[in-house]
């Protein structure tokens, strides 16, 4: 037993990735299981570590965790990258939830049909360039510091990163109207837990893909 | 300038609701500003009260919070309901988090479609009874407390009585089989506080009715 985190999903970015950015941005080594199989995934079930039947499941301090928003709490928590008081904390809470709620969008927009593909792009689009990234982008420019929150690296400014990555994969010019959000993924990219990251050959998972798509359903289909 | 939270969001249960439960069980006293039209949300996304341009919105110690689950962890942590370390939290996070999830389902059911409403139904009897219920039965089972977490009343136990009141609105015998869920929604509704929530005249709402339906919708589309 090695005393690292061990994550279990599958191969792909899905709900975990969230988890692996932050644990990578932590500096926190982790091991992960794949699952591949129905037959793995019912094994999980019937072995009874999964609290209510699902992954993403983290194994990390003698708990098995279940429940993204409760395993990623408990690592910012742990790694003090919640803020420093209850107000700090509220705002990171408020940042993460709205950005949450973007990813949401990429997070089901390879399981939507053919013909709704272009519609859904346009939707992220709009909501990335006309809801969230207006916020965030004031937000730096109101208080001029290098992080979201309390002038210091959160939780927050974690989870801002890994979603201008990701909605830049799909709209690649979408920062073009926000020079402090172009200025923040510079900055973010440079940290080095997060360079590390995002170099290959780390956990970082590629976008999801037809095959991914296909595991998914296979695996999860009742 | 009373100093009371002040929530803002239609009169309805929807997503504002648990924060309404927590506030409650909490003791906090707290002031509500319904929408009753789109022009009335409209007016609070132009004057740049909603973060994102959504409610729930709850003015509170001076910020004005958006997004349910950042205003529950606020107050959950100010009113001393979040557990007493990390772990607990991570706990009562866990429980939470799934018991939003089947709330998610008992909240969109009123919006099915005809057609479809039978099918959903059945869905949440199946979760509520095979996926959820059994957990925390199983959790009281265990440790033969009165609370979910650490021996103590926390946010945990005030969703879950939440949640299984929703649940028997849906089938009154949804809990049949479970008679600790039992003995705990009988024991959380003495609390004293509680008591008074479930109340006639509280600020809890009633269940969403098909003829609100409309007027919801037009609301927020």
């Amino acid at each position: 037993m090695s005393g690292k985190p061990r994550l279990t999903y599958l191969n792909g970015r899905g709900r975990m990735e969230p988890v692996r950015w932050l644990l990578a941005a932590a500096g926190v080594e982790f091991e992960e299981i794949f699952l591949e199989t129905r037959e793995q995934y019912e094994k999980l079930i019937k072995d009874g570590v999964l609290m209510f039947q699902q992954v993403p499941l983290v194994e990390i301090d003698g708990m098995k965790m279940v429940q993204t928003r409760a395993i990623l709490s408990y690592i910012a928590g742990k790694h003090n990258l919640y803020g420093k008081d209850l107000k700090e904390r509220a705002l990171i809470d408020m940042y993460v939830e709205g950005i949450t709620d973007l990813m949401q969008m990429i997070l089901v927009f390879p399981f939507s049909p053919p013909e709704a593909k272009a519609k859904n792009i346009d939707s992220i689009k709009e909501r990335a360039t006309n809801r969230y990234f207006p916020v965030f982008e004031k937000v730096l420019k109101q208080h001029g510091q290098d992080f979201l929150v309390g002038n210091k690296f959160s939780w927050a400014d974690v989870q801002l990163i890994e979603a201008i990555l990701a909605v830049e994969e799909k709209i690649p010019a979408v920062l073009s109207g926000f020079p402090q959000l172009q200025a923040f993924k510079k900055r973010m990219s440079n940290m080095p837990t997060i360079k590390k990251f995002l170099q290959p050959g780390s956990p970082r998972k590629p976008p999801p893909d037809e095959c991914y798509v296909e595991t998914v359903l296979k695996v999860f289909k009742k | 300038m009373s100093g009371k939270p002040k929530l803002h969001y239609f009169n309805g249960r929807g997503r504002m609701e648990s924060i309404r439960w927590l506030l409650a069980a909490a003791g906090v006293e707290f002031e509500e500003c319904f929408l009753e039209t789109k022009d009335d949300l409209t007016k609070l996304q132009k004057n740049g009260s909603l973060m994102f341009q959504q409610v729930p919105m709850v003015e509170i110690d001076g910020m004005k919070m958006v997004q349910s689950r950042a205003i529950a962890n606020y107050i959950a942590t100010k009113y001393n309901l979040y557990g007493k370390d990390l772990k607990e939290r991570a706990l009562i996070d866990m429980y939470v988090e799934a018991i939003i999830d089947l709330n998610e389902l008992l909240m969109i059911h009123i919006f099915q479609p005809a057609d479809k409403k039978e099918q959903h139904l059945a869905t949440i009897v199946d979760k509520a009874t095979n996926r959820y219920f059994p957990v925390y039965e199983k959790v009281l089972k265990d440790h033969g407390q009165g609370f979910l977490v650490g021996n103590q009343f926390s946010r945990a136990d005030v969703q879950l009585l939440e949640t299984l009141l929703m649940a028997e609105e849906c089938k009154p015998d949804i809990l049949a089989k479970f008679p600790l869920l039992q003995s705990f929604k009988a024991r959380i509704s003495n609390i004293p506080t509680i008591k008074k929530f479930l109340q006639p005249g509280s600020q809890r709402k009633p269940p969403l009715q098909e003829k609100d339906v409309p007027k919801v919708m037009k609301i927020f589309h």
